[in-house]
């Protein structure tokens, strides 16, 4: 295999922000996601908004996955977008939201710009189907 | 020159990390963006850090980010982890350990895979640390497990290497024998808290006594052997005397002391001329490297313009013909337009 040839991957952080301890789901994600031939990177435990911003900035992901069981979705989400809008990556990166999310509060996700939010019994095939499908060649 | 290593020089933290996606994907234009970063490289120290899994490279990293950056200096770290070779996939999980920079944006943290290519990775590891050295950081650093060949040969591309060694273990530090304890600048004992690193300490300090098959501290290794260097810990030779330190990265203990080496290494590197050989060497390997994939690309080329691979394959299975015969074949044609070049 020669040097210059091109090897693009597409590439996902997992986050768990705020006081939220259940990771399973998260780490199901993660594993789904290697095994499609993706590059992981999951954040851990309990991460700040601004923690979140930062790795998504600096490892340029494709996909930014945001899963949130505690219901603080409303608020923490938000500063995320805010926080990648002031670096330029809120453009091209894609956001998906899992976890309990409320109808309500869905819709309010989507509008702040969320590509898309997965709850209980989405499908990994779905999932994974998704990204490959709106993760666009980035100039 | 190019926008983005425009905004890259001016400090946009987002230019730095898609010129470093640019450089891991081969996206057409890459060389033409590494070339560009180069007149603004060279400013940077590169400390390369290795060790098995769970020895504590990660959280030794992270402090050692947060201590340069009390004293105002600025990081960039990249962390290598394999990937599957199967799927191509991986789940980079370095970053989980940095807590101690959290929003901090001057720790430019940047996880990487291996992706499977032999050669590629550290030649888009060099290239990643030329982003960050134009970029302006002072300090970077390398993070990789020491499981392999590709692994030795990316930290063999920092200034100093520091090999991580988890107390305890008698077969661990056996098992630095084979390549690593070559490499190893300063050997850190991390986890030093722990039962038995006492003893990890004095079997690495035999270790290293005796590496290379010399008598203890009188042959220096670099060939700097007729230098008269005197660095403390080092007074008694020519040479760098690899250093043990002993850490408890978890909690910040023994960090300064860490660094404090590293510094002495840096030191002794530039009084030494040691730095410079260092620099030819490196950029010599690269050429080298370079040379060879772009070479081994053209004949790639050639072989498949001459029938593939797989039909000389079958050939020389039929013993229609041979490999070296193979060889001359699919090389001649460069050989001639070297001999018309010539001419």
């Amino acid at each position: 295999m020669g040097i210059d040839q091109e090897q693009r991957q597409i590439r996902c952080l997992v986050a768990k922000v705020g006081l939220d301890g259940h990771d399973r789901g998260a780490h199901v994600i993660s594993r789904a996601f290697r095994d499609a031939g993706f590059e992981v990177i999951y954040s851990g435990l309990h991460r700040a908004p601004e923690e979140i911003v930062q790795a998504t900035v600096q490892e340029d992901v494709d996909v930014l996955g945001i899963s949130i069981l505690s219901g603080a979705h409303d608020t923490l989400v938000p500063e995320i977008i805010d926080g990648l809008e002031e670096y330029g990556a809120f453009e091209d990166t894609l956001i998906l939201v899992g976890g309990i999310i409320p109808d309500d509060d869905k819709t309010e996700l989507l509008e702040l710009g969320v590509s898309r939010v997965f709850g209980p019994g989405a499908s990994m095939d779905e999932m994974i189907e998704y990204v490959r499908e709106n993760t666009s060649e980035r100039e | 020159m190019s926008e983005l290593i425009q905004e890259l020089l001016d400090g946009q933290h987002r230019a730095l990390a898609r010129v470093i996606t640019k450089i891991e994907n081969r996206q057409p234009g890459y060389r033409e963006l590494v070339k560009q970063l180069h007149e603004h490289t060279g400013n940077a120290d590169v400390i390369g850090i290795t060790g098995s899994p769970g020895s504590g490279k990660s959280t030794l990293v992270d402090k050692l980010a947060a201590t340069y950056r009390d004293q105002g200096l600025t990081v960039g770290v990249i962390a290598i982890d394999p990937s599957s070779p199967f799927t191509g996939g991986a789940v980079l999980g370095d970053r989980i350990r940095m807590a101690s920079n959290i929003g901090d944006m001057d720790v430019f943290f940047r996880s990487m895979s291996a992706r499977g290519t032999l050669g590629g990775l550290s030649t888009a590891t060099t290239d990643a640390v030329k982003a960050l050295d134009a970029f302006g950081k002072d300090k970077i650093i390398i993070e990789t497990v020491g499981a392999g060949q590709n692994e030795i040969d990316i930290v063999k591309t920092a200034e100093t290497v520091l090999v991580l060694v988890p107390p305890g273990s008698g077969d661990d530090v056996q098992m630095l024998k084979a390549g690593i304890l070559e490499i190893g600048d300063i050997f850190v004992v991390n986890k030093a808290d722990l039962d038995g690193s006492d003893r990890t300490v004095q079997e690495l300090r035999e270790m290293l006594d005796y590496r290379d098959g010399r008598v203890p501290g009188t042959v220096g290794h670099h060939g700097a052997t007729e230098m008269d260097v005197s660095v403390d810990g080092n007074s008694d030779s020519g040479g760098w005397e690899p250093q043990i330190v002993e850490t408890v990265a978890e909690r910040g203990e023994g960090v300064d002391e860490l660094l404090a080496t590293l510094a002495e290494h840096r030191q002794y590197l530039d009084d030494s001329g040691e730095h410079e050989i260092q620099q030819r060497q490196r950029y010599a390997e690269e050429i080298r490297t370079l040379i060879r994939e772009d070479v081994n690309e053209l004949l790639t080329e050639e072989l498949e313009a001459q029938g593939g691979l797989d039909a000389f394959v079958t050939q020389v299975i039929d013993r229609e013909t041979d490999p070296y015969s193979v060889s001359d074949r699919v090389v001649e044609p460069l050989a001639e337009c070297m001999d018309q070049l010539k001419d």
